[in-house]
């Protein structure tokens, strides 16, 4: 089985995307879908130099939550700065602590923050310890910080580590 | 009824995408610029993607392709806001290493 699904999330993914480019299910399509899913992984194996193996449902759902609620309150509070008084504003480079391991988490938290509206990651160091965030109106850095490891980063430990 | 959600998600989204456009053209700076456009894609094209799917599916058959959108603009979104950013400070020759998140440094803002 492992030998032939080397990926097993990327083929369902696979599959997924298949069917929703396809806009349906039916049985040729289902067929040519499971082709890809386990033909792709296949050729491109070599390209994958680590992989996440356990990924937990019920914290990744929660997040995916988080994030989508995030976005569209902060998407609020955002026309508020962008259409205020410029002065009022107080952009702010902070430093994020980064405790993940994991590659994928980290591409995943640096994304989050830019999705979510006031921040945007701007560099992960080297040695992938520290992530520099641009915020749009900073009030307190500390509290800054602690927002986005308590919102974000926490339950990203919980689903890969 | 169903026309009244469509329009509002349409001009949700649209209002969304202005707004973040306005926000590019009056910020101060390159990285208070590169808020707008990350931004917009998120509830901007968020909001015109619910009202097409809407729309598309509930004459016959249904439209899952907005699914897909959705999905490649949260992945390549922050890619492209990322790269962006870190080509504005390679060019910055007043970012250093320790500014760069090296150190414990933060700075007010980047012009």
């Amino acid at each position: 089985m492992s030998r032939l699904m080397p990926q097993p999330v990327i083929s369902v993914a696979l599959l997924v995307t298949w069917l929703l480019l396809n806009n349906g299910v039916s049985a040729a399509l289902l067929v040519s879908g499971v082709v890809l899913a386990v033909g792709v992984p296949l050729f491109t194996q070599h390209f994958w130099p680590e992989y996440v193996r356990t990924v937990r449902l019920v914290p990744l759902v929660r997040l995916v939550g988080i994030v989508i609620h995030d976005i569209v309150i902060a998407n609020l509070r955002m026309v508020v700065l962008i259409l205020g008084p410029v002065s009022r504003l107080r952009p702010q480079f902070i430093v994020i602590p980064v405790s993940l391991n994991e590659p994928f988490a980290i591409t995943l938290l640096a994304s989050i923050i830019s999705l979510t509206p006031g921040t945007v990651s701007a560099n992960l160091s080297g040695d992938r310890r520290s992530l520099l965030v641009h915020d749009l109106n900073v009030e307190d850095p500390d509290t800054a910080v602690q927002r986005i490891k308590e919102r974000y980063e926490r339950p990203l430990m919980e689903i890969f580590e | 009824m169903v026309e009244i959600i469509v329009s509002f998600f349409l001009l949700a989204g649209a209002g969304f995408a202005l707004i973040g456009s306005i926000g590019l053209a009056r910020m101060p700076d390159f990285f208070t610029r590169l808020h707008g456009p990350t931004k917009a894609t998120t509830l901007g094209v968020g909001g015109m993607l619910i009202a097409s799917a809407t729309h598309f599916s509930t004459g016959p058959g249904t439209s899952l392709h907005e699914v897909l959108v959705t999905m490649f603009l949260f992945m390549t979104a922050p890619v492209s806001a990322h790269l962006v950013s870190k080509a504005a400070m390679h060019l910055d020759g007043s970012f250093t290493e320790e500014r760069r998140g090296g150190g414990d440094s933060t700075r007010e803002d980047a012009d």
